[in-house]
């Protein structure tokens, strides 16, 4: 079993953290946060990969095939709903933002003391 | 029934959004309220057959055989259950105070609430590891919509975009864990998979405690995930800050004790001292930063902070003797915070702003929202009998025993701090104690439209209801028998294990406890003296020129900036992921 798909899913959630933390711009900061999830995607997929198994649908194969896990398919479809979800949300106040303080720069915007 | 607890709520927010905005406003409110009542009632008979035996449905009958499961349970226990019926039932005292206080909005509102109830109480009776994440979400993404309701005012959406994104990336690192869990063990459910964690690498698990206990620690709000909080509380609409602080917040501790208890108990030694750190630095930064505020909501915001600060502390002890003191302490905070927030929000309604200063004396004629803030001080200064000084008094017991000779003096700092500024608000606000000072003219919308001639009785006998219950909690013992005997379940992870995989007895022996202690009723009037003069010295205009930097500093780092937030939060990863470590 290869360790390189767990580093890559901790690379990416650590550059999408990165573009968070220096970001200059509302919506790359929204857009970064959906790269941190999909950290979660490349992590679930890895642990659900049996080497030579193929999609976990039995209408057209042999119940007796090797198939890679379907669980964490499921669960990664679940979250990218949640990620639409949260990303449409978070754009949407982002608009908002713009609107109301004439800026999408967090260093522009005053501090809500 | 446990299932409809959840579903019912849930459907009748979705007609509510469908054809809601056909109907009048009144109908919506009784439709809606209506129905939280009856999820109340749902949740009572929940409870007290909980309390006989816990309650484990499993969704779409997918019922383990053989002690092996491959459905998703909803377990109820006392505690899980006893939680989702205070959900219920703040819930409902939002709803109530909702009718007149916000006159503006649509039918959405409701159905949001009530979304919100349904996945609070969905979160807190999950048996699913990877359930309670979505149901997190779910509360989650509706608590960013109801923080930034009002979209017009920009602190408002500004505040929700700092909640969401805060929240949502502790969510992620999470499921991380989660993933991490389920490599090791296959299993999802906290059961199963606590069943098969012996034996499993020592490293990897803590890292996966680690890894799953973020996003609830920044649900939970402790340093230094804390930031989120006082930007949401600040700008949120009043009934749904009853909620954030009294239950949502507190949310998060319960599922990082539900995640301990039921899945890694035993494994990682570190989990204690690791959460007992946070929990001193939480409990004593929301303390000074709850002093340092001006704004009212802001600073119950913060109070919240420390106090949550001290329920982790009493759930670090890792003793069931304790965690029945965190519980009845969070039941006394859920409802003397409620309250708090209720009587603020008839102080915004009166005069368009919440600045303390701006507000010397003019509540002087307002005696129902006084009281409120004189009998809710005094409440979180742990004043006997109120139900923070009866749960305080458990954990000091706990902690005493444990050999936390610290936990006490915390506590009584935590409380003194918090209270005394509750206190000053008081004596500023409604006896004009003190000099005048002139605000910042800075005008908040009313959330009401027009101001009212007389507070109505839907606006105040909720608060009175919460607050005056609240405080005579400690006298209840049946309660605390009650809640000391679903702590002791809750701890008994062989029981909770059997109860849900083989059906099997879930009977823990737990001897009585008692909270009227010598030194708990010192605790709690040491609370109460020190609390005076907090209160009196915050009148002084500045602070003393010696600890200007630091506060300086302090508010500084508390800059609403994103970024910033995000920073801390990866630091607080690995900050506790050292402590599991070494500690």
């Amino acid at each position: 079993m290869s360790h390189l798909p767990y580093l890559a899913a901790g690379w990416i959630l650590l550059a999408g953290i990165f573009g968070m933390v220096t970001s200059r711009n509302l919506v790359h900061v929204v857009v970064c946060l959906s790269v941190t999830q999909s950290a979660t995607y490349v992590l679930l997929l890895t642990i659900g990969y049996r080497k030579g198994g193929t999609a976990p649908v039995f209408s057209d194969i042999k119940p007796t095939g090797k198939v890679v896990d379907p669980v964490v398919q499921a669960m990664a479809l679940t979250d990218i709903v949640v990620n639409a979800t949260v990303t449409a949300l978070l754009l949407a106040l982002a608009v908002q933002v713009a609107k109301r303080r004439g800026t999408i720069d967090p260093d522009q915007l005053r501090p809500l003391e | 029934m446990v299932q409809a607890a959840i579903a019912a709520p849930a459907l009748v927010a979705v007609l509510l959004a469908a054809g809601g905005r056909w109907l009048p406003r009144p109908l919506v409110d009784a439709v809606a309220t209506g129905t939280v009542l009856a999820v109340t009632v749902l949740l009572g008979a929940v409870l007290a057959a909980a309390l006989r035996h816990p309650v484990v449905a499993w969704l779409g009958g997918w019922r383990p055989r053989g002690g092996v499961s491959a459905g998703i349970p909803l377990v109820a226990d006392p505690m899980a259950a006893g939680l989702a019926l205070l959900v219920a039932v703040l819930t409902l005292a939002a709803l109530v105070f909702s009718w007149r206080y916000l006159v503006e909005v649509q039918a959405i509102y409701h159905a949001l609430m009530l979304l919100f109830t349904a996945a609070m109480c969905a979160f807190v009776l999950t048996g699913d590891l990877f359930d309670a994440f979505v149901f997190f979400e779910l509360m989650s993404v509706i608590a960013y919509v109801l923080t930034g309701y009002k979209a017009e005012e920009p602190r408002t959406v500004h505040g929700a975009l700092n909640f969401g994104v805060i929240n949502s990336l502790g969510a992620y690192v999470t499921l991380m864990g989660i993933g991490l869990l389920y490599a090791r063990t296959g299993q999802l459910g906290f059961a199963a998979m606590g069943a098969r964690l012996p034996g499993q690498d020592h490293r990897l698990v803590t890292v996966a405690f680690a890894l799953v206990c973020t996003g609830f620690l920044v649900k939970a709000a402790a340093v230094p995930f804390h930031f989120w909080l006082a930007d949401a509380h600040a700008v949120a609409p009043t009934p749904v800050c009853v909620l954030f602080s009294g239950v949502m917040v507190e949310l998060g501790v319960y599922a990082v004790a539900r995640t301990y208890w039921a899945t890694f108990a035993g494994a990682v030694p570190g989990a204690g001292p690791a959460l007992a750190s946070l929990g001193v630095v939480t409990a004593l930064l929301g303390g000074v930063m709850c002093v340092l505020q001006r704004h009212v909501k802001r600073l119950l915001a913060y109070s919240t902070v420390s106090h949550v600060g001290v329920i982790l502390l009493g759930v670090a002890a890792l003793d069931h003797a304790s965690l029945a003191g965190a519980a009845y302490y969070l039941l006394g905070h859920a409802g003397v915070k409620s309250a708090l927030f209720i009587a603020a929000g008839t102080l915004l309604n009166r005069f368009e702003t919440l600045d303390e200063r701006e507000l010397h004396g003019r509540g002087r004629r307002m005696r129902v929202p006084g009281a409120v803030f004189l009998i809710g001080g005094l409440g979180l200064a742990g004043m006997p009998p109120s139900g923070l000084w009866a749960g305080k008094s458990l954990m000091d017991e706990a902690a005493e025993r444990a050999g936390w000779w610290w936990a006490a003096p915390v506590g009584v700092v935590a409380s003194a701090l918090t209270a005394g500024a509750v206190l000053r608000v008081w004596l500023r606000v409604f006896r004009g104690v003190g000099p005048s000072g002139e605000g910042t003219d800075e005008h908040e919308d009313t959330e009401t439209g027009p101001r009212m001639s007389r507070l109505p009785w839907t606006m105040l006998a909720p608060a009175i209801v919460l607050a005056g219950g609240a405080v005579v909690l400690g006298l209840i013992t049946g309660l605390i028998h009650g809640v000391s005997h679903a702590a002791g379940l809750f701890v008994d992870q062989r029981g909770y294990v059997a109860a849900v995989l083989s059906g099997g007895a879930w009977h823990a022996a737990s001897e009585p406890l008692h909270p009227w202690t010598a030194a708990g009723v010192i605790g709690g009037a040491a609370g109460v003296v020190l609390a005076v003069p907090v209160a009196v010295l915050g009148l002084r205009r500045p602070a003393p020129r010696l600890l200007r930097p630091a506060v300086d500093r302090l508010r500084a780092a508390h800059s609403g900036h994103v970024g910033e937030y995000a920073a801390w939060l990866t630091a607080g990863v690995a900050l506790f992921g050292l402590l599991l470590f070494t500690a």
